[in-house]
């Protein structure tokens, strides 16, 4: 249970099906057999609360599952046999997973992520068996050369050539940071691994330990994840007491400690300069590079930084071998990917595809499409650092570089569905008014110039816009890419330079016509009532907040456009469709 | 020793170098204001941004270290347009009234804006708006100036040792300032004014006493203690109107609270310049000869009425170790008691 099934009540099922075992009439042998298992996120958000049952080895999945449900999945399904069709996932569900391949969360929603013992029985601390006993360091970094694992926090660095530079680099002292500082709006990959597969992560770190040379390690993540942090520490713990952590490892003399650091909620420091300044104590500010972490670190020690979902990768890749893992993906992106749908799709939850599946396929296969059937308008990829993805490139390949040559990129896994009802400078604002406050207010371009960029978008969204402000909002965002000095800076125009690359007319429409073709920006809508349409009701009259509606009963009503306050609620609350919105 | 190349310039510098700094070793010059050469580099500003062969993006000269053959450009169409976008966009977050800035014509933001043609009004926009209000009788901190380089957090930090301000917030609203935005609590230094290139941080009694141009340089040594801190009094119509210290000094430019700003008893009519001595219960103007007579005669009858021991001496902080050395020479051998002591010990 992550905190989207906590919050769908998941927490309520699990003790319904706890209490009613205990309590109902069962013969003792069925309540003997029957125990109850908490498992990390499936993925599926819209389905929550999901449960699978097991009988003598077949699984059924229940989906929207609440506590009222329960007596009767025991009383018919347990006791009787009989499963309850109407309850059961349907096709949508397995379209859903049938286009994703689970690496990194193949053990998330089988393992208790509370549970060493779960996670060993499920395979897990035996690649850190295999690694410590039978390879050498080098051995192990051509392993991640091989499976062209690249670093999942965005960038896409090679993870088995910074490791096998870290390797080179003498130094008596090493440390392996674990960056779990997630911030992307709308991104919820790495929290759904740290709260659902905590073990994965640590034995990533230490086989990353063992191959640079690093005995100590830091888990940064954001305290806004308590549940994550909660279940880290408690994984920490006990994988120390049980000796997978700690001095002479496994008996083979390798020492290796992991503490947790957590983050005070900056988006910046997530930067992996930011964060070291962080853990030392320091105000979370980037400091520029060269000399990157992997020579001067952590206290100016040789330093490797490694996302979540990277090392979540490891004990996969060492226990299957590198050509499998090389196996999925396109020529220079390998293997598979989590991304956190969001937005105006059907299904929106966590997925794992391969490296190189088409954006359709998510969305149509996986996704199930647009809710409600509208239009597809764009994809946003890669969070405040991404871009939006015109509705015509659907086509286009999920890699590093496919999303790289249009203008976006993988990130950390964020894709938010926009539908015809997104305007698209007003998600280039959404993004930027992210970055200004995120921004660390070091270098000039970014504090200054991320300000002045959202001051245009804010213009143009309020009708202030102006001729030339495109030209500036260009200029602009080239002059903070090429002179921002962390990656915050360097990326936060893509939002506003993609957005204008692919609907440049919407933004035209904002600044020539005064107008919001996606009926979004409040100060450019005009609301008005079709006389010949209004039944007289009164509904509109009462839900306007600012006596702009008069008229009397069963008589068409009249907005005064002069009070209207363009709130919507008007629009919102009639049901025949004679308020108009333009 | 490393090879680089700055602009067809070759040289040859040693391991630890920074751009920045072997391009200013062979004239090159690079333009920075959150730099300062005693202090750790920041790589806020951006201008001295430069291209380096084979690094795809613009980097810090400031920061980086020159690595063997390096070859670098420091001016290129493209590098001199980001430099002026990133001084337009500190002008429109900067009240730009230098007509009344204490630090006009000495103020590094003022010059580079001049060169690179830079105007305020290119990037028109919100500005800070924070209110002057600190009590103290030092420090003028006129944060809607500070345009955030960092160099008065490093100085208090690195050199002074006493960390009172630091960046606080972030985004735009990010600001330096002391704990919890209180008045500054500090030791007053003024090592942070020192080193500010804009006109944020000025000294309060300087307010309207004369632009740098009027002054007259005047080097001296500091007369409050044996340190002997290297002086520059900035002298305008026979009056000290500011302090400053020059880098190249033995103390590299660095004061102290009295050195910088305990220079108001030189032109104080309260000041003493000639012996006084008491008479009739009245202090009277004497010579020096006369006042030096006086005490040497009062010093030999007292000797010879109750002993050399009955004679101590005490020593004061505000003279040089030539000067205590001397003293205690002078109470040891000429007076002849070991009764001597020096201020700094109580």
């Amino acid at each position: 249970m992550g905190p989207g099934g906590i919050a769908s009540g998941g927490g309520e099922v699990l003790s319904a099906f706890e209490t009613l075992l205990k309590q109902s009439n069962l013969s003792a042998e069925i309540k003997d057999r029957c125990s109850t298992h908490k498992v990390g996120c499936l993925g599926m958000c819209s389905m929550d609360v999901l449960v699978d049952l097991f009988i003598d080895g077949k699984k059924t999945t229940y989906q929207k599952v609440n506590a009222g449900m329960v007596q009767r999945i025991i009383d018919e399904h347990i006791i009787q046999g009989a499963p309850i069709a109407e309850w059961i996932t349907d096709e949508e569900y397995d379209n859903f997973y049938s286009k994703q391949i689970k690496v990194v969360l193949s053990d998330c929603g089988v393992v208790d992520p509370e549970s060493l013992a779960s996670y060993v029985a499920n395979g897990g601390y035996k690649a850190t068996d295999k690694v410590l006993k039978t390879m050498s360091p080098v051995e192990v970094t051509d392993v991640m050369t091989k499976s062209g694992l690249r670093g999942r926090g965005g960038a896409g660095f090679p993870t088995g050539l910074k490791w096998e530079t870290c390797r080179k680099v003498p130094s008596s002292q090493k440390y392996i940071i674990c960056n779990a500082d997630e911030g992307d709006p709308g991104a919820f990959m790495d929290r759904a691994v740290l709260e659902g597969n905590p073990h994965a992560v640590i034995e990533g770190m230490l086989i990353g330990a063992y191959a640079i040379g690093a005995d100590k390690g830091y888990v940064y993540v954001r305290a806004e994840y308590p549940l994550a942090v909660e279940r880290l520490s408690q994984a920490i713990k006990e994988a120390t007491a049980k000796g997978f952590l700690g001095k002479n490892i496994m008996n083979t003399g390798f020492n290796f400690s992991i503490k947790l650091k957590l983050g005070a909620g900056a988006f910046v420091c997530g930067e992996e300069t930011a964060l070291i300044a962080s853990i030392e104590g320091q105000r979370g500010m980037p400091r520029p590079k060269p000399p990157f972490p992997v020579f001067s670190g952590l206290w100016g020690k040789p330093t490797v930084i490694n996302n979540v979902e990277t090392l979540a990768n490891i004990a996969y890749i060492i226990t299957k071998g590198a050509e499998w893992y090389a196996s999925y993906g396109t020529e220079k992106s390998k293997g598979t990917k989590v991304f956190a749908l969001t937005g105006k799709v059907k299904n929106t939850g966590l997925i794992e595809v391969p490296m190189g599946i088409t954006l359709r396929e998510i969305i149509y296969d996986i996704g199930g499409g647009i809710e409600g059937g509208k239009a597809l308008k764009a994809v946003q990829t890669g969070g405040p650092s991404g871009g939006c993805i015109p509705a015509s490139m659907l086509d286009i390949n999920v890699d590093y570089e496919s999303l790289a040559k249009v203008g976006s990129i993988v990130g950390s896994g964020g894709m938010i569905v926009l539908d015809e009802d997104n305007c698209m400078v007003n998600i280039a604002k959404y993004f930027l008014a992210f970055t200004q406050l995120e921004s660390c207010g070091k270098c000039v371009p970014c504090r200054i110039g991320t300000k002045r960029l959202l001051e245009i978008l804010e213009r143009i969204t309020k009708g202030l816009g102006r001729e030339g402000d495109i030209e500036l909002l260009e200029r602009l965002s080239k002059d903070i890419k090429s002179a921002s000095l962390c990656g915050l800076g360097q990326t936060a125009p893509n939002p506003v330079l993609s957005t204008l690359n692919y609907f440049r007319d919407e933004y035209e429409a904002h600044i020539r016509d005064k107008k919001c073709p996606a009926k979004v920006c409040k100060d450019l809508l005009t609301y008005s009532i079709l006389e010949a349409v209004c039944t007289g009701c009164g509904a509109c009259k009462r839900a306007c907040p600012s006596a702009a509606i008069s008229g009397d009963k069963k008589k068409p009503h009249k907005l005064n456009a002069d009070l209207c306050v363009r709130c919507g609620a008007c629009f919102d609350v009639c049901k025949f469709k004679s308020v108009t919105k333009e | 020793m490393l090879k680089i190349t700055i602009d067809g310039k070759a040289t040859q510098v040693p391991q630890g170098t920074t751009v920045l700094d072997a391009a200013r070793m062979l004239d090159i010059s690079i333009p920075t204001l959150c730099h300062h050469p005693k202090l750790t580099p920041f790589g806020g500003c951006r201008l001295c941004l430069v291209e380096i062969k084979g690094i795809p993006r613009a980097v810090t000269a400031c920061t980086t270290p020159v690595t063997d053959g390096m070859e670098v450009t420091t001016s290129t169409p493209q590098i001199e347009q980001l430099r002026k976008s990133v001084l337009e966009l500190i002008l429109s977050d900067h009240p730009n009234d230098c007509m009344l800035c204490e630090s006009a014509g000495d103020c590094t933001l003022q010059e580079l804006a001049y060169f690179y043609g830079a105007k305020g009004s290119t990037f028109e926009g919100e500005r800070r708006v924070y209110p002057k209000r600190d009590g103290n009788p030092f420090l003028e901190r006129d944060m809607e100036k500070c345009i955030m380089c960092g160099r008065c957090v490093k100085v208090c930090d690195e050199v002074q040792g006493v960390g009172a301000i630091d960046f606080t917030y972030r985004g735009f609203k990010s600001k330096i300032c002391p704990p919890y935005e209180e008045d500054l609590n500090c030791e007053f230094c003024g090592q942070c004014v020192s080193t500010c290139p804009t006109g944020a941080l000025t000294g309060k009694m300087w307010s309207l006493k004369g632009r740098q141009k009027d002054v007259k340089e005047v080097d001296s040594v500091c007369s409050y203690c044996g340190v002997g801190c290297n002086l520059t009094l900035n002298v305008r119509n026979n009056e000290i109107i500011r302090v400053t210290s020059k880098p190249d000094t033995w103390n590299e430019g660095w004061l102290c609270v009295k050195g910088r700003f305990g220079y108001g008893y030189v032109n104080s009519p309260d000041r003493l310049t000639k012996p006084l001595i008491k008479k009739n219960d009245t202090f009277e103007e004497v010579s020096w000869d006369f006042a030096l007579d006086y005490i040497s005669s009062k010093l030999k009858e007292i000797k010879k009425e109750f002993g050399a021991d009955s004679i101590g001496g005490l020593s004061s902080a505000r003279c040089t170790n030539e000067e205590n050395y001397l003293f205690q020479k002078f109470i040891r051998s000429a007076i002849g008691t070991n009764n001597v002591d020096h201020c700094a010990r109580l």
